[in-house]
C-alpha cells in the first residue's frame, strides 16, 4: 500500500503495523460483522473474515518484509484460500488485482490507479456495481476520492458514510437478495468490513 | 472418447455428496466426477482451493462442467476457473442450473458422449422456464 499523502514511505516496521492494525480491526469486529450478516445473509462473514486475517497475522513476519506488490499478492492468496465463500473470492480478487497493478515503489497516482483496477476486479467477480448493497458501495466512492486527491480524513469519512448508506438499500446481489424488501434497514456486512479496513489503513497514514 | 467431467459444488458437503451419489446411480463410473462442499474451516460454505482440487480430479480432455448452489459457490468456482492454466481455462464452464437436477442431466448427457457445450446447454435448459 502506498500513502494517500504521496510517496510510499513504508519501512518494514510500519508495514508490519499497517498489516496488523488492519487485521485486528477486522478480527475485533467479527461479532458485529456476523450479526450484520445474520440479519440479511448466512451469518458467517465475521467468522470467515476472522479466519482469513488470523492467517495473515500468523504470517506477519514474512509479509512485513515483502515489497508492496508481493505483499498484496500474498494477502490476496491467503484470503482466497482461508476466508471461503463469496467474500473470500471478492477480497482475494481485490488484492490479486492490486498486486498486478501496483509498482514496487508506487506514487500516489499509480496507487490510485491500482486501487481502481482492484475495484474493477471486484466489479467483475461479483458481477455488480455501485448501489446494489455490496462492498462496492464503499470501494467505489473511496476510489473516486482517492483518485481525485482527497486526504485521509475525507477518505475515512466517505468510507464510513458509504457503509451506512447501504442500510436503506434493497439488496439485489448475493444471499441478501433472497430477502427482497426485508433486506432494507440493515447495513451490508461486506460494505462494513471494507469500511473497517479502509479506516485502519487511513489511520496508519494519518499518523505523521 | 473422453467424456465431459462433472464437478458439484455445494455449501454443504452432504448436499454435494448426495448429488454425486445420484449422478453415479445414473451413469456409474463412465463420467469423471468430483464433489466438494464446506468452507476452509469445514463449516457450511465453499472453498476456492477445494474447488480447484475437484476440477483437477474430474479433469477430462473433453472439459469440465461445474454445478453450483448459492452465490459463493458460483463466485469461488468462477475464480477457480480463471486461475487454471490458460489451456484448461477455456474448457471449464460454470453452469447456470439447479445443482441436483443439473448434475444428473449434465452427467447423463456427458455419458452419451456429448460436447461440453451440449452438456452445459442441457443443464441450463432446466433454468430456462
Amino acid at each position: 500500500m502506498t500513502s494517500p499523502g504521496g510517496g510510499t514511505g513504508l519501512d518494514a516496521g510500519r508495514t508490519r503495523k499497517l498489516i496488523a492494525d488492519v487485521a485486528r480491526s477486522v478480527i475485533d469486529a467479527a461479532d458485529e460483522l456476523t450479526a450484520l450478516d445474520a440479519a440479511i445473509g448466512d451469518g458467517d462473514h465475521g467468522e470467515n473474515m476472522k479466519r482469513g486475517f488470523e492467517a495473515i497475522l500468523a504470517d506477519l513476519d514474512a509479509l512485513s518484509a515483502m515489497p508492496a506488490p508481493e505483499l498484496c499478492r500474498a494477502i490476496g492468496a491467503k484470503l482466497l484460500s482461508t476466508v471461503g465463500g463469496a467474500s473470500g473470492a471478492l477480497y482475494g480478487s481485490f488484492f490479486l488485482a492490486l498486486a498486478k497493478s501496483l509498482p514496487v515503489e508506487p506514487s500516489r497516482a499509480s496507487a490510485a490507479a491500482a486501487f481502481g483496477d482492484a475495484v474493477d476486479a471486484v466489479r467483475a467477480r461479483g458481477k455488480s456495481d455501485f448501489g446494489e448493497k455490496t462492498m462496492l458501495d464503499v470501494l467505489i466512492p473511496v476510489q473516486r476520492i482517492f483518485a481525485t486527491g482527497g486526504d485521509v480524513v475525507a477518505i475515512r469519512q466517505a468510507a464510513r458514510k458509504a457503509a451506512e448508506a447501504t442500510i436503506p438499500i434493497l439488496a439485489t446481489r448475493g444471499r441478501a437478495s433472497f430477502l427482497g424488501e426485508r433486506s432494507i434497514g440493515h447495513m451490508d456486512p461486506g460494505a462494513r468490513s471494507s469500511a473497517l479496513m479502509i479506516d485502519a489503513i487511513c489511520a496508519q497514514f494519518g499518523e505523521e | 472418447m473422453a467424456k465431459v467431467g462433472i464437478v458439484i459444488v455445494s455449501h454443504s458437503p452432504k448436499v454435494a455428496e448426495g448429488a454425486a451419489d445420484m449422478v453415479r446411480q445414473m451413469v456409474g463410473e463412465e463420467v469423471p466426477l468430483a464433489w466438494t462442499g464446506g468452507n476452509p474451516a469445514g463449516g457450511l460454505g465453499t472453498s476456492y482451493e477445494a474447488i480447484s482440487e475437484a476440477i483437477r480430479k474430474a479433469w477430462s480432455e473433453a472439459g469440465v462442467a461445474i454445478l453450483v448452489d448459492l452465490g459463493g459457490a458460483e463466485t469461488n468456482s468462477e475464480m477457480a476457473v480463471e486461475m487454471l492454466p490458460a489451456e484448461r481455462r477455456a474448457r471449464v464452464v460454470v453452469c447456470n442450473a439447479p445443482i441436483v437436477e443439473g448434475a444428473v442431466m449434465a452427467a447423463t448427457e456427458s455419458a452419451g458422449g456429448s460436447s461440453l457445450e451440449r452438456v452445459r446447454a442441457v443443464a441450463e435448459e432446466l433454468s430456462a422456464n
